[in-house]
C-alpha cells in the first residue's frame, strides 16, 4: 500500500480542477490505498456546504465528498490558515475536515509517496 | 529509477507538455525506465492527431507521439477526460456513433485506475500541471 496525497487548491465551479482531483481520490480508494485529501488556498471553497451551481450550468459534482466516508478516505484535512483567510469555519462546511497547520501539511507530503496537486 | 509522468497543461497554450516530454527524454537518457505517462484534463488534447501547427513551430502532439513510439512508451490517454474533449480511439467513435477517430499513434485510452497503477508500480510520480 502507498500513501497519495492530493492537494486541492481551485475554487469549485471556475475549472474542472475540483472534480480531477475528487475524481483521482476515490479511483485511489477504489484501489486501497492509504489517501490523505487536503483541501488549501481557494481550494477549501469546495468543502463549503449549500452550492447551488445549477444557475451557472455546472453540476454539483462535490455532493459526491459525502461519499468519501464510504469509499474509505478518513484522512480528509483543510489547511487552517486558507480557512482563516475566508472566514470560514467548520460551520460552513459540508463535511467534517480536520484542520492541519503548514507544518503539519509538510510532514504528510515528507511522508506520502506521490503527491498529486490539483 | 522507475519513474511515471502525469501531465495535466493543455498543450497548445501551456509549456507543461513539453515540460514533460524534455523530462521523459532526459529521464531515459539518465538510464531511468518510464513505467508509464499518463495524460489527465486538457492535457488528454496532445492525442489529437489533428493538430496543424504553424511551420516555423514544433508541432508538440507529433513529437510525443514519435517519442512514444520510438520508445515503445505505455502513455494512457484519461478516457474521462477524453471524451469531453473529443479525442476518440476507433472502439470509441463507433461506440458513441462519431462521423471520425482522431487519436494519434503510440496512445492508448483508459482509465483512471491505469495512474493509481502507475503509481504503486513506479518509484517516483512526476505531475506537470496546468
Amino acid at each position: 500500500m502507498k500513501t497519495l496525497t492530493f492537494l486541492a487548491r481551485q475554487a469549485p465551479f471556475g475549472s474542472s480542477s475540483a472534480k480531477a482531483c475528487l475524481d483521482m481520490v476515490l479511483a485511489s480508494a477504489v484501489f486501497e490505498q492509504q489517501v490523505n485529501y487536503v483541501f488549501l488556498d481557494d481550494g477549501v471553497w469546495q468543502l463549503v456546504r449549500g452550492h447551488a451551481p445549477d444557475g451557472i450550468g455546472a453540476k454539483n459534482t462535490l455532493a459526491a465528498l459525502q461519499a468519501l466516508e464510504l469509499y474509505g478516505v478518513d484522512n480528509v484535512y483543510a489547511l487552517d490558515e486558507s480557512m482563516t483567510e475566508r472566514q470560514l469555519t467548520q460551520a460552513h462546511l459540508q463535511i467534517p475536515v480536520r484542520l492541519c497547520t503548514p507544518a503539519e501539511l509538510g510532514a504528510m507530503i515528507n511522508a506520502s509517496d506521490v503527491v498529486t496537486a490539483l | 529509477m522507475i519513474i511515471s509522468v502525469m501531465v495535466t497543461g493543455t498543450p497548445a497554450s501551456q509549456q507543461s507538455a513539453q515540460s514533460a516530454l524534455s523530462f521523459c527524454a532526459a529521464a531515459l537518457g539518465d538510464g531511468h525506465s518510464i513505467y508509464r505517462v499518463f495524460f489527465y484534463e486538457d492535457a488528454v488534447l496532445i492525442g489529437s492527431s489533428l493538430t496543424v501547427t504553424p511551420q516555423d513551430e514544433r508541432n508538440l502532439n507529433a513529437a510525443w507521439s514519435e517519442f512514444i513510439q520510438q520508445h515503445q512508451l505505455d502513455a494512457v490517454i484519461c478516457v474521462a477526460s477524453a471524451l469531453k474533449r473529443g479525442i476518440l480511439d476507433a472502439g470509441e467513435a463507433v461506440r458513441y456513433q462519431k462521423p471520425a477517430a482522431n487519436l494519434a499513434a503510440g496512445f492508448d485510452i483508459s482509465g483512471l485506475g491505469q495512474w493509481v497503477d502507475a503509481c504503486l508500480n513506479s518509484d517516483r510520480v512526476v505531475s506537470f500541471g496546468a
